[in-house]
Parts: C-alpha cells; structure tokens; sequence
C-alpha cells in the first residue's frame, strides 16, 4: 500500500522542484544569451568607441581622451578617402551583377526539372566552401597567364562577382521554394503572359529577397581582403587600405570608416526587418 | 524568343548560362591553372615557369610546411568546437524565446560582421592587449599562466583561436538558428506529453532535428578557419603561423608560386580528408541531406 501512496505524495513536491528548476534554467540561457550578445557587440562597441579617441602616438590602441575631430577629417589620412571610393565602386557593380546572376541561377532551380540540377548544385557549393586563399590564389594564376587580364579595377570586380554568385542563390531560392505557385497561375488563367507574369506578379514577391541579396553581395564585396588581395595589383581597396595601414600606423579615421559602414549596414536591415513585422502585423490582422 | 517558345525545355539552360559561365570561368578554369602551375618549376635565371611535372613541390609543401598544416587543422577544429557551444544555446533562445523579436535579434548575430573583418580582428588586438581589462582579469583569477604566455594572451595560440572563432561565429550561428526554428514545437510537446523529461525531450528530439543546422555549421566554419590567416598574422607571431600565412606569403611576397600552389591544393586536400572523416563518423547521409 505503502509503495503504491509514496508517488503519489512525493508527486507535488517533485513537481514544485521541477519547475523550480525549469525556471532556474530559463534564466540561465537567457543570462548566457545576454552574455553572448555583449561577447558579440564587445568589438563592436570598441571599434566605435576608439574612433573618438585622441591618440598621442601612430598606434590608437590605449584611450587617451574623446574627441569629435577623427569623425569630422574622417577624409585627413592620405589614401583613405580615394581606398573607400573604390571599395564603394566595385562592391556597387559586382553585386549589381552577381545578383542578376544568381536570381537567374535561382529561378532555374526552383522552377524548372531539367538535367544538370545535381551539377548545378554542385557547382553552386563549391565556391563557399573553398578556403578564400585558394580562390585568390588561383584566380591570380589564371590572371597571370593570360595578358588580356591586367591586375586592377576588373579583376577585382571579376573575383567578387564570382564568390557573391552562391550567396545569390542561396538567399533567393530559399524566398522562392515558399512561394505560392498558385498567384502565378491566376495571373495566367487571366490572360497574361509567362512575361507579363513574371514582371507583375513573380518579380515583386521575390523583390525582398533580390534586396538581401544584393545588400549581401555589398558587404561581402566591401568587407573582402584576402581575394581581393590576390588579384588588386596597385590599386587599394578599403581593406587593403587598412591592412597596410595596421602595418604601420592604425590612424582612428579607419575606426571611423568601420563605424559607418557597421551603422549604414545595421541601419539598412533594421528597416528591412521591421517593414516586413510591420507588414506581417498587418497580413495577420 | 521564337525559339525558347518551341523549345521549352531549353529555358532553365538559358536562365543558367551567364552565371554558371562565370563560375566555370572564374572559378573552375582557373583552379585547373593552379593545378598547372602546382607542376611548374622556376628557372633560377630569368625567373621564368616551365611544366615538369615536378611533383617535389607538393613534397617540399608537405614536408616543408606539416606543422603550419597540422597547425591550421588543430585551430580551425578548436575553434568550430566553441563556435558550436557558444552559438548553439544563443541560436536555441533566439529560435524559442525570440517571439516576434526574433529577426531583430538576428541582427545581434549578423550586424557585427558589418564591421569590417580586419577592423574587428583589430579590435580584438586591443581587448586582449597586454595592458587591457582580459590580461588583468586573467591574471587576478591566475589564469593567465593556462592560456597565455610570457604573461601575455598576444601573440598566443589562445589569441589566435580566439580571433578565429570570433570572426567565424555567424557561419555556425545562422544554419543553427535555421535549423531550430524549422522545429515544430508540437514535436517536443509531443515528448513531453509521453513522460520525456525537458532534459530528454531536448537530446531525443530538438538535438537530432537540429542536426542539418549543426552539420552545415561545422563545415561553414571549419573550412574558412583553417584556410584563415588574417588572425595569425595579426593576434599571433610566426609560431602560431597557419598554412594559410604561408600560401599568403610565397605568393604575395616571394612569388614562389609552384611550391604556393602545391600547398593550396594539400590545404584542400587537408579539408577534405577531415570532412571525410567528419562525414564517417555521423554518417554521409547527414552530411548531404
């Protein structure tokens, strides 16, 4: 009898514990979460904080007091301001391109059986996960050998072209495969043309993932060192800019440049996600 | 148009033409050249390559350069292990706790990687600096002895690593996040309603489901850190050196492209003998699907 009352009675308490327990662990993943975030941002809000540093030195790595003048001749230091133009010029056309050709790449696979999809795939993957130094190395080689290439402004758009295409891909294939083939079906049950189609109705519900793609492909082209490297010849990105530069002297101007280009970035997708919250709130009321 | 009209099967080729034209030209082509110039020898002289078949370049690369391979091996495996333990219960809140913030959390993961890579490994340069808050902390718990060296973190494996894991956090976090949110909550509730303790629910359900995101993770980031060596260079000195800086360096520096290349492709083989081993051990089946 006795063995039969015992879980019964031991059951509340055991309960009270268990969720006494289960509560102690939620707290304990969102503190551990609280710190990952603060592990994540900490560079960040380094990197911030040292382009109002005033260094006494060539180096701006102790703080030595705040000042405005970093962010206001952000363009002082020599080479900065011309490195983050092109930086600016090739990322704008390399994911212009990349994208219009991965969005091609990715409307063939998800809408079309055809043979080659496994190659396809394949080919799509490899480049993402190949170590960038083999992708510079070898592009550099493939420059060398033909005199046609001369190192420079193409080569590099060329190489960034080439490693954004995948990323392309990936982003916009997976907006399509959740797409509801039955909007373009009525558009054709209603007379229009597999191009009128395409432009009315496929194009704009695609549009938010064209969009990430893109601002994708301009962070990946503005951020890339080691390819870029490879193949840049005399000319100075931005990255390139600041390898040579930690080198040397870190002036705080390139703490300034990082700041921006986190904040315009961050900026960017923020609005991105809440548009699309804003536009969900409103879908489900 | 007249005649995609008659063929229409020919229509998916068309839409794949320019771009993978690009790949195969800018990234297939040119690896067969680095295989080429990875059998070429230098003329002492005039400087000039010539094929050979000279196969000592990959013995010189092999030989030469092991413990900077190992080396990268070693850092680029410690580092996706942590990467995966820091993320994994980071992308789980996210997934579970996030409501409808989830996105704009996201934006924790991903908005630090806006900043430019070499900008953040320099500010890690400055965190684990001799004088700074890590070195004081570390030396006040007696810790700094374990993960430093000569009284400091710079210029240590730790550092190193540290960088390295940092810099290649989100390539785990995402996929996990991904792979997490798919899960239906149903699922564990399921296990729950069956007696599954939350413990048990999480290793006999949410774990095995998250796998996709765990697998893509551990490659997405062993790969790039294993060929890094931005943060050896930076956060290190030459004896924590990885295969990467020294590809980097005969090529960029001294133009000995025959034995660089030769070593980029052992560097490839390296990953894909790991992957392969990777993929005996939890089953090939994940690893594709």
């Amino acid at each position: 009898m006795s063995a039969v009352a015992q879980p019964v009675a031991a059951r509340p308490r055991s309960r009270a514990a268990g969720r006494a327990l289960t509560r102690a662990r939620r707290e304990l993943l969102t503190i551990y979460a609280l710190l990952g975030f603060a592990y994540l941002l900490l560079p960040v809000a380094v990197v911030v904080l040292f382009s109002f540093n005033h260094p006494k030195g060539r180096f701006n790595y102790t703080w030595q007091g705040f000042t405005w003048s970093n962010w206001t001749n952000w363009d002082a230091v020599p080479g900065l301001k011309p490195a983050l133009e092109l930086s600016l010029e090739i990322a704008a056309i390399a994911s212009l391109a990349a994208t219009a050709l991965g969005t091609l790449i990715a409307l063939a696979l998800v809408r079309y059986r055809f043979r080659g999809r496994a190659v396809t795939n394949v080919l799509i993957f490899l480049p993402m996960s190949s170590p960038e130094i083999v992708l510079g190395a070898s592009l550099l080689t493939l420059f060398l050998s033909f005199s046609f290439f001369t190192l420079g402004f193409w080569t590099i758009v060329i190489a960034h072209v080439m490693f954004c295409i995948s990323y392309v891909v990936v982003t916009v294939k997976a907006r399509l495969i959740g797409f509801d083939r039955h909007l373009e079906e009525a558009a054709m049950d209603l007379g229009a043309n597999e191009w009128v189609t395409f432009a009315r109705v496929t194009l704009p519900l695609i549009a938010p993932a064209i969009l990430a793609a893109l601002l994708l492909c301009f962070a990946l082209s503005i951020d890339d060192f080691v390819i870029t490297n490879f193949v840049a010849g005399q000319e100075v990105t931005f990255p390139l800019f600041v390898w040579g530069a930690a080198r040397a002297a870190v002036p705080p101007q390139i703490n300034v440049v990082g700041s921006a280009i986190f904040a315009v970035a961050v900026g960017v997708m923020l609005a991105n996600v809440l548009v699309q919250m804003r536009r969900a709130r409103k879908g489900a009321a | 148009m007249g005649l995609l009209h008659r063929h229409k099967w020919l229509v998916p080729y068309f839409l794949l033409l320019p771009g993978l034209a690009w790949l195969a030209l800018f990234f297939l082509v040119p690896l067969g050249y680095l295989g080429h110039q990875s059998l070429e020898t230098q003329n002492p002289i005039d400087l000039s390559y010539a094929f050979k078949w000279a196969w000592s370049n990959y013995r010189e690369a092999i030989t030469g350069f092991d413990p900077q391979l190992f080396r990268s091996l070693e850092y680029g495996a410690i580092a996706t292990v942590i990467a995966l333990l820091v993320s994994y219960p980071l992308a789980y809140w996210i997934a579970f706790r996030g409501g409808r913030w989830k996105n704009v959390l996201l934006l924790f993961i991903v908005g630090p990687f806006f900043v430019t890579y070499l900008i953040r490994t320099l500010a890690w340069e400055t965190i684990l600096a001799d004088d700074g808050p890590v070195v004081h902390g570390l030396r006040y718990l007696h810790l700094l002895s374990i993960f430093g060296s000569n009284d400091r973190l710079l210029a240590t494996p730790t550092a190193v690593v540290a960088g390295i894991t940092y810099n290649f956090l989100p390539f785990m976090a995402l996929p996990l996040y991904v792979s997490l949110e798919q899960i239906d909550g149903r699922l564990i509730e399921a296990a729950q309603d069956l007696y599954a303790s939350r413990v048990k629910a999480f290793w006999r359900v949410t774990l095995p489901l998250s796998m996709p995101g765990m697998v893509a993770g551990t490659l997405l980031t062993f790969i790039p850190a294993v060929g890094d060596f931005i943060n050896a260079q930076l956060l290190g000195r030459p004896g924590q050196y990885m295969i990467g800086n020294v590809i980097n360096s005969r090529f960029n520096e001294l133009q000995d492209y025959g034995a660089a290349a030769a070593m980029s492709f052992v560097l490839m083989a390296a990953i894909l003998i790991m992957i392969g081993v990777y993929a005996r051990a939890i089953g090939t089946e994940k690893l594709t699907g």
